[in-house]
């Protein structure tokens, strides 16, 4: 049970005590609220009283009579609007004038109560506002929200880019005051080391600039006729000098017709992170297969490697934002942590998804469906 | 007690931050176990008594650190413990063991932002050990 303010400016005191008494018993609520509403009603005869009830109380919603003693509602309406205060504001008019209202309306009031008024008349007007406060408060609380979130992004990445410079800083310091000695090969291991957190921070940098992309609204016109097999032929090519070091076999099947609709540097983040992933999370010798099937609406990628596969545990929080599984398998293998992310979002914004199965030590598959017609909802008319 | 009598076990999944550590306290004349994770602090734990341990906050888990720190305490009450971690600064997570309630929780003697030099953290465990 939520209590609303409901503070009443009238110098009418019968106006004043018909509201607190109508109020005093009622209560709003809907469906799709948490909780319900009651009410409490200060009372103010001026504007003058008015505002400083306002100031004291933060009351949630005001009923205001606009012909007052001192000074006049619509002045009372200027001040809440220049101290932005979250209030509703409801007119409560004792004639229809139109210079009124839109004067009114112009300064926030969203509701007009005729006076005088039947208590029914009051309760549907308090309903009405009260939704509205209500709406009011949860949009406020989800953008709250998005800035939480954004936050959160940007102090994981304030962490994950000091990390390496940390790293290397203590390296160049352990140069700098000779610690292993006079001679520049007794640091081999601190510039090879240096060399591989740059690389790191290098890769990390790049996905980052996957991740604002993906973060822009899609441009139509980037949407084209995409063969998906040219784009897994391209990532295959990108991944191969890693492959061979690894001695690792890549294997691509096509079992139908891969053409799509969609924005190509969309499908190569997909394929480039996917393949990379089969290839620095396989084993020696190993091997990834990269199947395109579905010949009608939907079309599926399926990347399947014979790694070190993903315990049953991890696999919730694998395509979070700069999650790494960490373990002893992986602690040599160097990511941002976005990759899988990034594809996750690449993948719903095309109402496509990717689901994973697998087992350790013998290997992951992961799946990829997408639509193959990729158009926004909005052009699907 | 003279420095190369001394066992500092030292974990933490940053292999450059450990190997940096390692061959800090070593020019300083520590002996040093290092380990990466916290199965293997853990290991290490339950055969060796070291004189101090310093642990990382984030290993394999979220909150490997605080898990050793709890689990060297009830095996060797008396061996000092400091948490190392870069969590604190950028996360907006802050925590120290600066009230009695913390304290309660946090069983570590000594609580250090990472990115601190070897000099610093010698520093810090010859205070720890009274040397």
């Amino acid at each position: 049970m939520a209590v609303l303010k409901i503070l009443v400016v009238d110098d009418e005191p019968g106006i004043r005590s018909g509201v607190t008494r109508i109020l005093k018993n009622f209560h709003v609520t809907y469906p799709f609220m948490e909780e319900d509403y009651t009410f409490e009603v200060l009372e103010a005869a001026t504007g003058e009283e008015g505002i400083e009830i306002l100031e004291r109380e933060m009351p949630d919603i005001m009923l205001l009579d606009n012909k007052l003693p001192g000074i006049q509602g619509v002045e009372v309406l200027e001040y809440v609007k220049r101290k932005n205060y979250e209030i509703v504001v409801a007119m409560i008019t004792s004639y229809a004038s139109i210079d009124v209202a839109i004067r009114a309306t112009r300064y926030g009031a969203t509701d007009f109560i005729p006076k005088p008024f039947t208590p029914q008349e009051l309760k549907s007007s308090i309903e009405n506002i009260t939704k509205q406060q209500y709406l009011r408060r949860i949009t406020h609380r989800l953008k709250e929200e998005g800035k939480k979130v954004r936050f959160q992004f940007l102090s994981v990445l304030s962490h994950e880019l000091k990390a390496p410079l940390n790293a290397i800083e203590g390296y160049l310091r352990m140069m700098q005051e000779k610690q292993s000695g006079e001679m520049i090969d007794d640091y081999a291991i601190p510039i090879d080391r240096s060399l591989q957190r740059i690389q790191g921070m290098r890769n990390l940098i790049m996905d980052l600039l996957d991740f604002t992309k993906i973060r822009l609204d899609r441009r139509e016109e980037k949407m084209k006729d995409v063969d998906l097999r040219e784009i897994a032929s391209n990532a295959i090519v990108t991944v191969q000098p890693y492959a061979i070091q690894k001695d690792i076999t890549i294997n691509l099947t096509v079992n139908c017709n891969s053409l799509v609709t969609a924005d190509p540097d969309d499908m190569e983040i997909i394929f480039n992170n996917m393949l990379s992933n089969s290839v620095k999370y396989n084993v020696e010798k190993g091997f990834v297969d990269i199947t395109i099937n579905g010949c009608d609406e939907t079309i599926s990628v399926v990347f399947t490697d014979t790694g070190i596969g993903i315990k049953e545990s991890d696999i919730d929080t694998l395509f979070d934002e700069f999650v790494r599984i960490k373990n002893e398998r992986t602690k040599d293998i160097t990511g941002s942590g976005l990759g899988l992310s990034i594809v996750k979002k690449v993948v719903e914004l095309y109402n496509g998804s990717i689901s994973v199965e697998s087992t350790p030590d013998i290997g992951s598959t992961f799946t990829v469906r997408l639509p193959r017609l990729m158009i926004k909802p909005d052009n699907k008319k | 007690m003279i420095k190369s009598e001394i066992t500092v076990l030292i974990a933490d999944d940053d292999p450059d931050y450990l190997y940096q550590m390692v061959r800090g306290l070593e020019a300083a004349g520590y002996s040093t176990i290092a380990v990466d994770s916290q199965a293997e602090a853990e290991k290490v734990m339950a055969k060796v008594k070291p004189d101090i341990a310093v642990f990382d906050l984030m290993m394999e888990n979220d909150d490997s650190g605080f898990i050793l720190c709890y689990k060297l305490k009830r095996r060797y009450p008396d061996v000092p413990v400091i948490l190392a971690t870069a969590v604190s600064h950028e996360t907006g997570m802050s925590f120290g063991l600066s009230s009695e309630q913390e304290r309660a929780w946090i069983r570590a003697d000594r609580y250090l932002e990472k990115g601190i030099r070897p000099a610093q953290l010698d520093q810090e465990i010859m205070k720890l050990l009274k040397l």
